[in-house]
């Protein structure tokens, strides 16, 4: 084929280019993943039932504000990596910010209880882990799915990277759906557990993104 | 990189934002222009690993195609040379991956190698756009036979083939998206 050709045809008929175009789709996929995420959490293990003292409702914020913090973080390198040209490497560990902000709160409630002399393993393990590292990656899959759409209609240049921030992002929309099932109520819980599957997402995200992710 | 690196900056960032406001002829004096940037870019890398003019107008080619249709990624605030450079490399990168050539050859380079012109022209690729058309939808293939091939309307075209003009329009560039992979796969084979 001639590249003149080529150029020919690529510019016969030119349609316009909205603008904003890879922001709404982004936009588009995180609120698919969200209200799925919460769908199969409503539709497998339900929310949690008692919901009556404060401490309950100040630990479902703390949830919420690790995931949303990792979602708002996360978004914002994902628009990035969709362009190409603009995906900015060193600012990259301000993802980690929210994982050091709740693993040093996790330390020091631990150091807490045993300066109380409490038990740190049930702090620890709570009474559901194994429920909360299966919910997280499982309520994950759909908005993954999403996600990776996403990046695929955008230009990622680094597909390792853009798939491990795709599995940040669904890993945190997961756990904020598994926040509203979650009964246990203790920093170091969300540390290891939330932090441990959303780890564990973006991990695999990472493997993955080369190949989904190629154009 | 700074926006004065590349001298052409400012005016080939108007001809691509006009292109993105449908205006053809700025797209085509546009990809004109890449392609000669491309050339010289592509002819360079791969005079490096010992690969001929011909692969490289592939890669010309291939990423004619990804900066057409991924122009929506490029935002209008933003430069276009770095765009430019980081669609060229990501595709040489791929071409290296998928032909298992040597990485070890491949610097880092900046931006500004871009600005490596090579403004043959009328060359051509090892790749046959009637054996790559025959790979998409026939829908796919009619409307871009049609749209893009025989320059008619998008109206008339509709007509022709029967299919709403929202549909033509669809089917073009879901055609040339389609195409853009095949392009890939066609070489990785």
């Amino acid at each position: 084929m001639n590249t003149d050709r080529l150029i020919d045809m690529l510019s016969t008929n030119l349609e316009p280019v909205k603008p904003g175009r890879v922001w709404r789709t982004l936009v588009w996929a995180l609120v698919v993943g969200l209200v799925a995420a919460f769908g199969v959490m409503l539709a497998t293990v339900g929310v949690r039932s008692e919901f009556d003292s404060e401490t309950h409702w100040i630990f479902m914020a703390l949830k919420l504000l690790f995931t949303m913090s990792l979602i708002g973080t996360g978004a914002v390198f994902l628009i990035r990596s969709m362009s190409p040209g603009r995906a900015s490497r060193k600012l990259l560990p301000l993802v980690l910010v929210p994982f050091l902000v709740i693993g040093l709160a996790g330390v020091a409630a631990l150091a807490l209880a045993v300066a109380r002399s409490e038990s740190c393993t049930a702090m620890m393990m709570g009474m559901r882990w194994q429920t909360c590292l299966l919910c997280i990656p499982f309520f994950a899959i759909i908005p993954f799915a999403a996600l990776i759409w996403a990046l695929r209609q955008g230009a990622p240049t680094n597909l390792t990277r853009a798939g491990a921030i795709a599995g940040l992002v669904a890993g945190a929309l997961g756990a904020t759906a598994y926040a509203f099932h979650c009964g246990d109520d203790s920093l170091p819980f969300i540390a290891i557990w939330y932090g441990g599957s959303i780890a564990l997402c973006t991990f695999i995200g990472a493997m993955l993104g080369p190949k989904l992710l190629r154009w | 990189m700074d926006q004065a690196a590349h001298p052409n900056e400012q005016e080939l960032r108007a001809l691509m934002i006009s292109g993105l406001d449908g205006d053809g002829a700025a797209h085509r004096a546009l990809l004109e222009r890449l392609s000669g940037h491309l050339r010289g870019y592509f002819k360079h890398r791969f005079a490096r690993i010992g690969h001929g003019p011909m692969e490289a107008e592939d890669l010309v080619q291939e990423a004619l195609m990804a900066i057409h249709t991924r122009r929506h990624t490029y935002d209008r605030s933003q430069p276009l040379t770095p765009w430019v450079y980081a669609i060229a490399r990501y595709k040489f990168l791929d071409y290296l991956r998928r032909t298992k050539a040597s990485f070890r050859d491949v610097p880092i380079e900046d931006a500004t190698e871009v600005m490596a012109r090579d403004d043959s022209s009328g060359i051509d690729s090892g790749l046959d756009l009637e054996r790559l058309m025959a790979g998409l939808s026939s829908k796919a293939r009619q409307a871009i036979q049609c749209v893009k091939l025989d320059g008619l309307s998008v109206r008339e075209t509709a007509e022709k083939c029967g299919m709403s003009e929202s549909a033509v329009k669809v089917s073009v560039h879901r055609g040339l998206r389609a195409l853009a992979v095949l392009i890939g796969r066609e070489k990785g084979t």
